[in-house]
């Protein structure tokens, strides 16, 4: 919206400034805000490309060239972390999409208790990660958890949520969708809401079915909100940390681990070098998954 | 939909909603009150005595009273970095709105790198270090505003345009400077995203984890959500003494939700839209 406005405003800027309205809006304004953003994030990233290439105590930086990263797509359990990073963040930008949608359709709906469920789908998002991941590790536990408890009553046996190996990346998957899905949930209504009721008539008229309406109207017209939840999810998803960390520790093994915990393990190793050379790897795997997607986006935008 | 489609479709979601949603929060309020020996079977039972009191006391006891002083630490880094990230958020979406030149293009960019991009960790400890803020809480609040200062621009930027420029030529006109035009023609004008701003950075500050843990270690430092963390393994046999921190922590967020629903809902959505 504000894109528009902005949009708007354009032709009046052509026109020349004085210099008595220049100095209304000095450039100095910027300076503290950059001061603060250059020091302790713009000039760390880009010492962590030299860095990545040394062996790093703090002190003293040796020069060991792509040591690091060759470690990094060597080690099995660093290959894990990135491959893991990857399932995780597309699992999870998937289901909010998905449940996302669906909820956002159900509240918007003429329903009982609208106003009730959108609070409690959305709370969980201001809870803190940390407190939500220990709740669920105990609710999780595979004899005295809440769940298998629950399920046991329907004389069934739940699995091992966080212990067997190949279920443990998505049972997280799953609580960080709990948590999240609330946020998706918020955009696709603001989406829903904007659509205007005309074409729903207009489609009433030509005798369109309800599923019609969803994937001729609904669905298109959701494009810009599907594409800020893929976005925002996917950037959120493959950083993740707080949840995995408070939940298994990468564990069990190292069957859990993400390239965000791989960085923390390595610090606290004393692997300053591998370390940041995990965070590059980072960076560029959010870059490579991010810069094409809203590319093709964009060019989609244009076409339409 | 008619009538009985609503109260059948509305039904179900309501039922489902108790069971996904609000089970794993009664269970948090639940265990939180029992004995120790009640909380260790972690079921669901309701507790035989509601000792909110005496475990209430005993976690703020423990360590030497470690969550009070981590209480008293978010407090402090939340407002300070809150106030910060305003004020330096709205100069920068101010004259970034207001004059295209140069540097506008440049500005957009490091924004949108901001948003994108995971800190570099370690990298940022050494610059810690050599300006002697590591382990400081002035160098966790300065990190707090150099994080969130991307999207605080963009919701500042987005509500400043919708402000008549005839306003500040008004001003001009008047013979204000550029600090009295932005504090006192402006800034206030700024209200609504100002709360919105306030709100949706406060719970991310005082949520946030990830960053205390690497930039502010030392237990004189600790923070609520690292009290958390701390107790997690003190707490393995006391789950009603660990359930009762979370609960606390809960708190904060429950009552900013309950006054600024309206302003939390906002800003998320505008800052999403722009992506």
């Amino acid at each position: 919206m504000s894109i528009a406005v902005e949009a708007s405003v354009a032709p009046v800027r052509s026109k020349p400034a004085s210099p008595k309205a220049l100095s209304a809006y000095p450039s100095w304004f910027y300076v503290p805000a950059a001061l603060i953003y250059g020091a302790l994030f713009l000039f760390p990233t880009i010492a962590s490309l030299f860095f990545s290439l040394t062996r790093w105590t703090l002190f003293d930086a040796q020069f060991i060239g792509l040591d690091n990263f060759a470690q990094f797509f060597r080690e099995p359990f660093l290959v894990k972390g990135l491959v893991n990073t990857l399932v995780y963040g597309v699992v999870t930008s998937g289901m909010k999409v998905v449940l996302g949608m669906l909820l956002a359709l159900l509240l918007t709906s003429d329903i009982i208790g609208r106003g009730y469920l959108r609070a409690v789908v959305f709370f969980p998002v201001l809870v803190s990660t940390v407190g939500v991941g220990i709740t669920f590790t105990v609710l999780m536990h595979p004899t005295h958890g809440l769940i298998n408890d629950t399920i046991a009553l329907f004389g069934l046996k739940g699995p091992g949520w966080l212990t067997d190996p190949r279920l443990v990346l998505m049972s997280v998957a799953l609580v960080d969708v709990w948590k999240g899905v609330g946020l998706a949930t918020l955009i696709y209504i603001a989406g829903v809401v904007s659509i205007p009721q005309d074409y729903f008539e207009a489609a009433k008229i030509d005798g369109a079915t309800s599923w019609q309406n969803f994937w001729e109207i609904t669905l298109p017209l959701l494009r810009p909100a599907t594409v800020t939840v893929i976005t925002l999810s996917l950037i959120g998803g493959l950083r993740s940390f707080d949840l995995i960390w408070a939940m298994t520790k990468g564990g069990p093994g190292f069957t859990s681990d993400v390239v965000a915990s791989v960085i923390f393990k390595q610090y606290q190793a004393g692997f300053y070098g591998l370390s940041t050379a995990g965070n590059v790897v980072l960076f560029v795997l959010v870059a490579i998954v991010i810069v094409p997607l809203s590319l093709w986006f964009n060019s989609r935008d244009i076409e339409e | 939909m008619n009538r009985a489609r609503r109260y059948i479709v509305g039904g179900i979601a309501i039922i489902a909603s108790v069971f996904i949603f609000l089970v794993p929060f009664a269970y948090i309020i639940i265990t939180s009150v029992k004995t120790a020996r009640e909380a260790a079977t972690r079921s669901f039972n309701m507790p035989a005595n509601w000792l909110f009191w005496d475990n209430l006391m005993q976690v703020i006891k423990t360590r030497d009273y470690m969550v009070v002083t981590a209480f008293i630490n978010s407090t402090i880094l939340t407002v300070a970095g809150v106030t910060l990230l305003v004020v330096l958020g709205a100069m920068v979406g101010f004259v970034l709105q207001r004059r295209p030149s140069r540097l506008t293009s440049t500005v957009n960019f490091f924004i949108l790198a901001g948003l994108i991009i995971p800190p570099a960790v370690v990298p940022t400890i050494w610059v810690l270090q050599g300006l002697h803020l590591f382990k400081t809480m002035h160098g966790m609040i300065l990190i707090e505003v150099a994080y969130g200062l991307s999207f605080s621009i963009l919701l500042f930027r987005a509500f400043i345009a919708t402000i008549p420029r005839e306003l500040d030529e008004a001003a001009i006109i008047d013979g204000a400077g550029p600090m009295r035009l932005f504090f006192w023609v402006v800034l206030p004008l700024l209200r609504p995203v100002l709360v919105t701003v306030i709100v949706v950075q406060s719970v991310a500050i005082f949520n946030d984890f990830t960053n205390p843990l690497y930039y502010l270690p030392g237990r004189e430092n600790v923070t609520m959500q690292l009290t958390l963390f701390n107790f997690q393994s003190q707490f393995n046999s006391q789950y009603n003494l660990l359930f009762m921190n979370i609960l606390l922590i809960t708190i904060p967020p429950l009552i900013v939700y309950i006054f600024f629903n309206r302003q939390i809902v906002a800003g998320l959505t505008a800052g999403a839209v722009k992506g």
